[in-house]
């Protein structure tokens, strides 16, 4: 995983009852300024390989769960917490969430 | 899929020939459905069956009044006194690993110390043996960077210590790399677990992962050689998980402690298929199995597919009913998937059932007992009789700076700084020495385990190489202080249908046989891989010796550094400079011709007996085995390991300088001992008809021979460690200085 | 002394350190499942080393949430004195009870070695039988060593003398070339403000033992034994 997380700052739609899982996508990106040794082995590879132009590679995580819970408002604040307790370090990393129907 | 027919292309796909697929039809009586054709194919295959090699492994000499359990078990057992047993075996990943080098070898190291453990044994150390292609080719790199994080991301992490190994490169492997991993382990005799299965009305009991798609067709991949399509069977390389492998080996070993299992096997290649298979088989009893209750990954997955997946990290085993509740309990801490999925009758046959139907009905012991066997053709390569004479030959210093630098002998740390070796704190000597010692946990015992081939000497002459792999396995277990006791082999030869390849492999039995006859060192345990080869061109003959050998205290172990002044150097063995097939030749002129050295068994028996008495007398401070490279190279090991320099006098002899300093002549070790030993060493060489000579005495930060040059030993040193981690720069690069 | 090594799935370290407690205190160090929710009177709770949950996510996480753990932290917060080896730092730096976070070495590779370390501060009951820049020997296994904290959080340990630890070369400099990792300031070992709690990357359960050649670890649990 490469590429910059999108970040998902408003609801697509509200979630209704009849919607009784909401898949949500977790991005877990290295902050600003700590170092990514993988992401630099990426692209001194990438530069290696004859890719020119190609700079700030970050390597992060993409981490994809189900929920039961429908209410968007709910669900977010869910993950929000599921992040900061667990799934990211928040010393060294940054997550972005984005919730799909 | 269960109705789908049956015709000559599928039964071909599945790497049965005409003959097989007829007989295969005699056995059942009928004709078969795919998933029958399916089990069929996998234990006829090569892998399985060992069809074209067994008649030639009865030979080896495989009894000792030492050995608990030889071949035909999981892993081999010995006697180490004191009521414990040491389990070991060694097997080849070299398919899996050149597809996918991490998985490739990480699954490899899951699969041997699933070996070991099934027997009830806690493995206490990992070894590998590994052959890489030409240095130069690019995709070595890529090759040796995967295969060293995949063995070291399995080991680590499952927490066994890899200990030792060797790591090789010859363009023989450009195609076929070879990784061979080794486990050791340890255990009481009475908790010895076997894989036979007994007690009609037992169940049986699937643990461990959950079954995918993983690897199907493993091990008839395993039994055919490469083409130019190899990237199209990528997907069939399993995926390990070496934190379910630790739960595995913990939650097997809590229930072994108890009297809970009758019989246990791993689902290694073939999985499902050949592990029931085999423990009904040895039991010569029937099974029935529930395929409806076996954990999958994936839905809609057929009794084919269940059947032949070769997904890690699962065992099978049979409990007696009344100890399922134990199982669960222990189990279940363990947080490990868990299922009854069948039971032991006395019918004979193997029943599987799936979704109400009867996948597969098929006579145990009748397709056991008929399991293919060839008496394939072979013929003996003619051995070049005659050593190149090169005009003219480098200086001594010279020679020795590129051979200690040269990717066979460079320093290896770059590898196994990247394995947990000092984990389980019971490892006593470390990489880079004859052999690694383990302790033998709360004892004052000593386990010495080493890894050993040299193929160029198989190449150039099946017999004398497998005499001499075996020899030097005997050679480097001694020079460490330990008595040899056992080996396991892994034999990886090119396809079998060749007659030179099967003559280069029952060459290597005949040299093997007769070297563990007279070193008494039976085969306990071991593996064969056939196929080896890309387009027609195979790998060198590879029989990979894993030894082991015992030291009763560890106080009388030994080390080959020498680290203190004023020791007296002493070479034991004869010295004749036999420089063909030697690595000098190959390095220096780029020749690899001429006959390997002849190993004297009878005279390696007597050296080896008087060193390791020696060093039991406690009067070495250092000891080595003489081997790739020749003296000169094994001193300079000893002196860059302890950081100690020596200075050497050349002797009168007729021996030409750069013969007598890189000769590899057998059976011999140099000795670093104290001056008051010189003497009643050389008297009791003398009176034992033993050849020994002074070469010198260490001191200094030179290696230097008098009268003809003098190499720092800061700058040798330099040279020795810089190859491998140059070598691997472009991969490294790719790790970052902040 | 009653000591407690806290076992976690993957913990590979547990049976090493069991016997490091066991030398130095005489007695039987009591093995906790992770699935414990209390324990007795303790002295020591010892965190070992290993790869809890398979390294999985991320080095510590998932242990740091294991039940026992909020029996740790409030032990800990309360006085007890707790080491955490390798995974063991990485775990307590998960649950908060040290600052920062180990991440993956930066040369990318696992790295098993002996390395030297300077002790930084005698003051402690871990370390109280070292001298204040005495150069050790102790031997490293892990992927993820590489200590990193934001600027304020390393002053501050650095100030507070709240460093146990750093890579060194065998004169004591902690140069870049003697730091194995890429440790900010060459990091090896670090106490938490009232130096009760001790994590650290290498493993002085492996340096007890003359046979292995090498006994610095040793003086740590002695001189844990000779605090009480």
């Amino acid at each position: 995983m490469i590429r910059q997380p999108r970040i998902n700052h408003g609801a697509k739609r509200l979630l209704t009852e009849s919607y009784n899982t909401v898949k949500a996508q977790i991005h877990i990106t290295l902050k600003t300024g700590v170092l990514d040794p993988q992401g630099k082995a990426i692209e001194s590879a990438l530069g290696d390989l004859g890719f020119d132009g190609i700079s700030n590679v970050r390597q992060g995580k993409l981490i994809e769960l189900d929920l039961t819970e429908s209410d968007y408002g709910k669900a977010r604040a869910l993950i929000d917490n599921l992040c900061t307790q667990l799934l990211a370090n928040t010393v060294i990393e940054d997550f972005a969430i984005e919730l799909d129907d | 899929m269960a109705n789908s027919t049956i015709t000559a292309e599928l039964v071909a796909e599945h790497g049965l020939d005409d003959k097989e697929a007829e007989h295969m039809i005699e056995v059942l009586g009928r004709e078969p459905n795919i998933t029958e054709l399916g089990i069929f194919s996998v234990m006829w295959s090569e892998h399985c069956s060992y069809k074209s090699s067994k008649k030639w492994l009865r030979e080896l000499p495989t009894q000792a009044p030492w050995v608990i359990h030889g071949p035909g078990e999981n892993a081999g057992a010995i006697d180490i006194g004191d009521g414990q047993a040491i389990v070991f075996k060694i097997e080849s990943h070299n398919h899996p690993s050149f597809i996918e080098p991490y998985q490739g070898a990480a699954t490899g190291v899951g699969g041997i110390l699933r070996d070991v453990f099934t027997m009830g044994a806690r493995p206490i150390a990992n070894l590998n043996a590994l052959r890489f292609g030409n240095p130069e080719n690019n995709k070595t790199r890529h090759l040796v960077s995967g295969v060293v994080s995949g063995i070291g991301g399995y080991g680590n992490c499952v927490g066994i210590p890899t200990v030792g190994g060797e790591c090789g490169f010859h363009p023989c492997y450009d195609g076929n790399i070879l990784v061979n991993a080794m486990s050791v382990g340890l255990v009481e005799h009475d908790r010895i677990h076997c894989a036979r299965a007994s007690g009609p009305g037992n169940l049986v009991i699937y643990l461990g992962a959950k079954t995918g798609r993983d690897g199907i067709h493993g091990a008839t991949m395993a039994s055919a050689g490469f083409d130019d399509a190899v990237d199209a069977k990528r997907p069939t390389v399993q995926v390990g998980d070496p934190f379910t492998e630790k739960l595995l080996l913990e939650a097997c070993l809590e229930l072994m402690a108890t009297d809970a299992i009758v019989a246990i096997q791993d689902m290694g290649a073939a999985g499902l298929t050949s592990s029931s298979f085999e423990m009904a088989s040895r039991g010569d009893l029937g099974i029935e199995i529930d395929l409806d209750q076996v954990p999958l990954r994936e839905p809609g997955m057929s009794a084919y597919e269940i059947m032949l997946s070769e997904s890690q990290e699962r065992m099978l085993m049979v409990i007696r009913p009344d100890r399922v509740e134990d199982a669960r309990k222990i189990f279940s801490k363990w947080e490990l998937d868990f299922a009854v999925i069948g039971q032991v009758t006395n019918s004979g046959r193997m029943v599987i059932r799936h979704q109400n139907t009867i996948a597969a009905d098929l006579p145990i012991k009748p397709l056991a007992d008929s399991a293919p066997e060839y008496d394939r053709t072979w013929v003996r390569k003619e051995t070049s009789l005659s050593t190149p004479k090169p005009a003219t030959e480098p200086d001594i210093d010279t020679a020795l700076n590129l051979l200690i630098s040269c990717p066979d002998l460079s320093s290896k740390r770059w590898i196994w700084e990247q394995y947990d070796h000092t984990v389980m704190a019971d490892t006593v000597q470390l990489p880079g020495g004859d052999a690694a010692v383990i302790r033998v946990h709360g004892t004052a015992k000593g386990i010495a385990l080493t890894t050993d081939c040299t193929p160029r000497y198989c190449a150039a002459n099946a017999v004398e190489g497998g005499r001499q792999a075996v020899a030097e396995s005997w050679r480097n277990l001694t020079a460490v202080g330990a008595q040899p006791l056992a080996i396991t082999n892994c034999l990886n030869f090119g396809n079998p249908e060749r007659p030179e390849t099967m003559g280069q492999f029952v060459g290597t039995i005949e040299g093997m046989t007769e070297a563990c006859r007279i070193l008494n060192m039976p085969v306990v345990s071991g593996n064969v891989s056939f196929y080896n080869e890309t387009r027609g061109s195979p790998v060198h003959p590879t029989p990979t010796i894993g030894g082991v050998g015992l030291i009763e205290s560890l106080n009388s172990m030994q080390r080959i550094a020498i680290d203190e002044a004023g020791l007296h150097l002493i070479l034991i063995g004869s010295t004749y400079g036999h420089l063909g097939a030697s690595l000098y030749l190959r390095e220096i002129h780029g020749i690899e011709d001429g006959p390997p050295p002849p190993v004297n068994l009878n005279l390696e028996q007597k050296h080896g007996s008087l060193v390791r008495s020696l060093i039991h007398r406690g009067t070495v401070r250092a000891c080595h085995d003489i081997s790739d490279g020749g003296l000169l190279v094994a001193v300079a090991e000893m002196s860059l390991a302890g950081g100690t320099g020596v200075t050497l006098f050349l002797p009168e002899t007729d021996i030409a300088p750069h013969a007598f300093w890189f000769g590899e002549d057998q059976g011999r070790y140099v000795l670093a001992v104290e001056d008051k030993n010189v003497e009643p060493i050389l008297l009791t060489c003398c009176s034992e008809n033993i050849p020994a000579l002074q070469l010198g005495t260490s001191g200094g930060s030179h290696i230097s021979v008098e009268e003809s040059f003098q190499i720092s030993l800061a700058d040798l040193s330099y040279k020795h460690e810089t190859w491998f981690p140059d070598f691997m720069k472009n991969t490294d690069n790719r790790s970052v200085e902040d | 002394m009653k000591t407690a090594v806290i076992v976690f799935p993957g913990s590979n370290c547990d049976r090493d350190v069991q016997i490091a407690l066991r030398n130095a205190t005489d007695s039987e160090p009591l093995m906790i499942w992770h699935q414990e929710t209390e324990m007795p009177s303790i002295d020591l709770i010892v965190i070992p080393g290993g790869f809890s949950y398979g390294d999985y996510l991320r080095s510590g996480a998932m242990a740091a949430h294991s039940p026992i753990m909020r029996e740790v932290v409030s032990r800990a917060q309360s006085g007890t004195p707790t080491l955490g080896i390798c995974n063991g730092f990485q775990i307590l730096t998960e649950t908060g009870l040290l600052p920062g976070a180990l991440m993956r070495n930066t040369s990318l590779k696992f790295a098993c070695c002996s390395v030297f370390l300077r002790v930084e501060n005698s003051y402690s009951a871990f370390t109280h039988h070292y001298d204040d820049e005495e150069i050790i020997s102790m031997p490293i296994a892990h992927l993820d060593g590489s200590f990193y904290t934001d600027d304020f959080t390393l002053t501050k340990l650095i100030d507070n003398s709240l460093v146990a630890f750093r890579y060194c070369d065998a004169s004591g400099n902690t140069s870049k070339e003697a730091n194995p990792n890429g440790s900010l300031h060459n990091i090896a070992g670090i106490f938490n403000s009232s130096r009760n709690v001790l994590g650290m990357m290498p493993h002085p359960e492996r340096s007890t033992d003359p046979i292995m050649g090498r006994t610095d670890g040793a003086r740590l649990f002695d001189a844990l034994v000779a605090s009480f």
